[in-house]
């Protein structure tokens, strides 16, 4: 299984379609190839932070200063930020707009993913948190446009899950 | 030296900034001083101050964004160091009010209690160039006029006594303050 090139390329372009030029994101493998042309693009700001907690703050920055934003994250990464999302985010109403790399479910052979994909889509229920899978590449596109608008019409984090059928080709 | 006299040292220098404080004494001090518009109290998520105020220079690059941040604040988001040294805005000035105590919190010590850990020495570590450690108030306002001055990324790490107002409360709610704080931002923008 490799990470698929082309729908890498429309997930970046659906973000940009989206009128999205700032990106902060930790790295994944998922989202190594998304990130990639990212950082490649002179139009897009990429701001890799040490732990996703951190983009929680970055994000929220960008949004007052009105720069349209979206945050990449690894769903334990989504875990290990939940503090920011829970009293910057949630507390203040600023919106946040996450694609999740949903590791650790159907098809998972690692085991270190496991535990956080069996727990993700319950925590992100117990959060109050919005989410739609992303599993059709032709799809993809809409959806991030409809996941960023949604987060800012509602001062609300929103979740697009990246998913194994979207991510990874044979 | 006191935090609350090193605000009200550089009160007047804010005017003009966009400020980010955490939670607690620090904002109840900056707040004591006079609400403006362009300041946001960051009353939870200890450690994600400076990330805004990443966040705030990035994307602003016309503004000076000014954190001020504590021990506790710092010690819990230490990666913010190294993510600020990489990105190094230059607009923007952390400053760390180092009291070696979770103050807000009951006045437990912090790991920078001892004096075994130098938070400067992390920042210097982390790759942040200008790096003032202020012990008193001469030594704060140098360093403060120091970093207005340096077109670059400035750490200033102010040892201060562990004390705090004694009365709590703002006539905002904290929805509001971001909601007025961006309002502020996207009019200086538009004028």
């Amino acid at each position: 299984m490799t990470v698929s090139y082309d729908n890498s390329r429309l997930i970046f372009e659906g973000i940009k379609a989206a009128g999205i030029r700032s990106i902060s994101a930790l790295p994944e493998t998922w989202l190594g190839l998304l990130l990639q042309r990212a950082d490649d693009d002179p139009e897009v700001d990429l701001i890799q932070v040490a732990k996703e907690e951190e983009a929680i703050g970055v994000a929220a920055g960008a949004y007052f200063a009105g720069e349209p934003h979206v945050l990449l994250m690894q769903n334990h990464g989504f875990l290990a930020a939940i503090n920011g999302i829970v009293s910057l985010a949630q507390l203040y109403g600023i919106p946040l707009c996450m694609l999740i790399a949903v590791r650790g479910h159907w098809g998972e052979p690692y085991p270190w993913h496991t535990r956080g994909g069996i727990v993700t889509e319950e925590v992100l229920r117990s959060l109050g948190i919005p989410f739609e899978y992303a599993r059709d590449p032709g799809k993809v596109a809409k959806q991030i446009r409809e996941a960023h608008t949604f987060s800012e019409s509602s001062l609300s984090p929103v979740a697009l899950l990246l998913t194994r059928d979207l991510m990874e080709e044979d | 030296m006191e935090r609350a006299e090193c605000l009200e040292q550089i009160y007047s220098e804010l005017d003009d900034k966009l400020v980010v404080t955490i939670m607690g004494a620090c904002a109840q001090e900056l707040y004591d001083l006079g609400h403006r518009e362009n300041f946001f109290y960051l009353q939870h998520a200890m450690g994600l101050a400076s990330s805004i105020g990443l966040g705030l220079a990035l994307h602003l690059p016309e503004e000076r964004v000014v954190v001020l941040d504590g021990d506790g604040s710092v010690l819990m988001n230490l990666g913010t160091l190294t993510t600020l040294a990489r990105y190094q805005p230059k607009n923007l000035i952390h400053i760390i009010f180092d009291n070696g105590s979770l103050l807000s919190t009951g006045g437990f010590e912090s790991q920078t209690t001892s004096g075994i850990t130098d938070l400067a020495a992390i920042a210097r570590g982390a790759g942040i160039e200008h790096v003032h450690t202020a012990e008193t108030l001469l030594d704060f306002g140098e360093a403060m006029i120091e970093s207005l001055e340096t077109d670059d990324l400035s750490v200033i790490v102010a040892k201060v006594d562990a004390v705090g107002p004694d009365n709590y409360g703002m006539d905002f709610q904290l929805p509001e303050n971001a909601f007025r704080f961006r309002r502020c931002i996207l009019d200086k923008k538009s004028s």
